[in-house]
């Protein structure tokens, strides 16, 4: 494969965090806690886990809007690691955002053609006005926007098309690649199936690379290539789409997927669904050995005490390449 | 709509094939729009705004309004009642001017106090209180340290040594004013800041690469600025009082010349036997006292977006 545009490599996100009211003992609150990942060049890499897991953290480290503690973003073969806000800025045009909210992410006060202008007047602040307006009308088009809505305010707008608005900001630069925090989630389910066909359009048209955060694993399976399971700041299973939906290899992304509904009363009904037991353990506080073995049906005291390394599966069956972290990934799989 | 339109049709404008995108712009309705559509509705605002331009204007024209000088002596008229007939509409003072012309020329001071104290408070404080308030940690504590430190020196005792270093001079009174004032300003921005700047549009503008300044002066002061209006009606006010108070203590502007501030004080001296001397100076600044607040009740109305 070719070299990837973007990888991560032991990506740890730490926060000090105060605990108790007077004499505060310093802790540490672990949100992403070793995560390791290469993105390539048109491809869509979705993060998948439920909330506080460091889905949406991992997203703002990798493009370097939150420090990360340990480890290493590479760019294009650039490490950026820890690059200040100067250095940052130039790289910021090929990198991009869409966040959850689609209102609260435009600035109330401006136009939306003022909104997604905004990058390109960053960037370019040598570019005429008129063409701005030019490339602004052209991207509005493109992402299903009237022109004639240049001179709106967001506050008129529908949240799916102030989503809209959002991805024409972030497309603008022609960005190469973009993280998608949760786009849709704020969304009506009928206006989600419109953004997330229109983000699948921009990526074929632009080759585009994506990393989809979601926690929603059908419109995950939509979209992505590729599918990372997070959970408590740790990769629990990396895999290609199909083979992650069809043979999840993992407890937890097995009884995540036994949870997705079925449009199908029937099969519903009669479907085997695993349920987990508890709450998601605190990150200030996680479990020894593997995270997820507190709520683990087969977890034993291995589990307790080593922690998995995210391992290549070498099995003939498995479809390329499928990455797991589990002791007890070939026992568990053996006995269905 | 065309949210539906096909794929196909969106992507050919991608591929340069040429569509019809030049439809007539439709012109948005901003914030700002609709509050003073709101404003416009208020009716004590309106009204207000209406008596204070015309104060305002009167105060610009007074020579023209007057056939009378604001300083000159008519010694024949020391101390006289209203008199129409000889065109002292308010009368005359103890040394025999007359108090019309004087009230409208006390009002220039009053008002221009009012707005420039005001304006000088604005600027600084906003820069300062957004800059702490996007900052945040170090930076911010160090500079409202440096606010409650300015704070606690006791205000009288300031402008008396600026009056003993510098001399007393109308220029003096605004910088005093204004360098008092801004401190509220800033911690009334500052904490909106904080309130703003971990909003979504904020954390876009900084991930598209847009710099720290033009972050808060593009993004953050315009989304803070009711709150800051509404505060500046509030300040004008209390700066025309606060310019009255130093002048009745004798630390104001200097004769001739007079504020609102000057003539109440020399009324309130002769209140039994002259009291057209109090009665006209405090009745205009309590109007326009009156109408600031009013409109800036009506200003918090119309821009508290709770409201909509």
């Amino acid at each position: 494969m070719s070299e990837p545009i973007l990888k991560v490599d032991d990506l740890k996100v730490h926060f000090p965090v105060d605990v108790g009211t007077f004499f505060s003992k310093k802790a540490t609150l672990k949100a992403v806690d070793g995560v390791s990942f290469e993105l390539h060049e048109g491809e869509a890499l979705s993060v998948v886990g439920e909330s506080g897991c460091g889905k949406s953290t991992l997203g703002r480290a990798v493009l370097q809007l939150l420090h990360n503690t340990e480890g290493q973003v590479v760019w294009m073969g650039e490490n950026i690691t820890g690059y200040p806000v100067k250095a940052m800025r130039p790289l910021r045009s090929e990198m991009q955002i869409i966040f959850q909210d689609p209102l609260a992410s435009l600035d109330p006060r401006m136009t939306i053609g003022e909104i997604i202008a905004e990058p390109l007047v960053t960037h370019n602040p040598e570019i005429p006005k008129d063409q701005v307006k030019a490339r602004v009308r052209e991207m509005m088009d493109i992402v299903g926007l009237l022109p004639r809505m240049i001179n709106r305010y967001p506050h008129e707008f529908s949240g799916g098309q102030c989503q809209r608005i959002g991805i024409a900001r972030a497309m603008i630069l022609r960005p190469k690649v973009i993280v998608c925090d949760e786009p849709v989630s704020a969304l009506d389910v009928s206006i989600q199936a419109q953004i997330i066909n229109l983000l699948g359009e921009l990526q074929e048209t632009f080759g585009l690379s994506l990393l989809f955060i979601s926690h929603d694993l059908s419109i995950v399976r939509h979209i992505s290539h590729r599918v990372m399971v997070i959970y408590l700041g740790n990769v629990m299973e990396l895999a290609e789409k199909d083979a992650l939906y069809n043979a999840p290899r993992h407890p937890y992304t097995q009884a995540l997927i036994s949870a997705v509904p079925v449009p199908d009363p029937d099969k519903e009904a009669h479907k085997k669904r695993i349920v987990l037991k508890g709450d998601l353990p605190s990150p200030i506080n996680p479990p020894s050995g593997c995270v997820f073995r507190t709520r683990c049906l087969y977890a034993d005291h291995q589990c307790e005490q080593e922690k998995p390394p995210l391992t290549t599966l070498n099995e003939p069956t498995a479809k390329g390449n499928h990455q797991v972290a589990c002791h007890k990934q070939a026992e568990i799989n053996s006995l269905d | 709509m065309s949210l539906l339109a096909k794929p196909n049709d969106r992507m050919a404008a991608v591929l340069g094939q040429q569509q019809d995108v030049d439809m007539e712009e439709v012109a948005g309705r901003s914030l700002w729009q609709d509050a003073r559509i709101r404003l416009m509705r208020n009716k004590a605002a309106v009204v207000s705004m209406v008596i204070l331009a015309m104060i305002t204007l009167m105060a610009i024209f007074a020579p023209w309004l007057s056939s009378h000088p604001f300083d000159e002596v008519y010694w024949d008229f020391i101390q006289v009642a209203p008199n129409v007939a000889e065109g002292f509409w308010f009368g005359t003072d103890e040394n025999g001017r007359d108090l019309f012309v004087r009230t409208l020329y006390g009002a220039r001071v009053s008002l221009m106090v009012g707005l420039v104290a005001t304006t000088v408070s604005l600027i600084i404080g906003v820069t300062y209180g957004a800059f702490a308030g996007y900052m945040g940690g170090r930076v911010d504590n160090l500079m409202m340290r440096f606010v409650d430190i300015l704070y606690s020196l006791p205000f009288m005792f300031f402008v008396i040594i600026l009056m003993v270093i510098f001399g007393r001079h109308i220029f003096l009174i605004f910088v005093a004013l204004g360098a008092v004032e801004w401190l509220t300003m800033a911690r009334i921005v500052r904490g909106q800041t904080m309130a703003i700047k971990k909003k979504e549009f904020i954390e876009a503008a900084h991930a598209s690469g847009v710099s720290t300044a033009r972050i808060i002066f593009r993004h953050i002061v315009p989304n803070i600025l009711g709150p800051v209006i509404v505060y500046m009606t509030l300040t004008i006010p209390q700066v025309i009082l606060t310019e009255s108070f130093l002048s009745f203590l004798g630390l104001g502007v200097q004769e001739p010349l007079t504020s609102w501030g000057v003539l109440i004080s020399e009324g309130a001296k002769v209140m039994e036997s002259a009291p057209w001397m109090l009665a006209f100076p405090a009745t205009f600044l309590a109007v326009t006292l009156f109408c600031f607040n009013f409109i800036g009740d009506g200003l918090r109305d119309a821009l508290d977006p709770k409201d909509r």
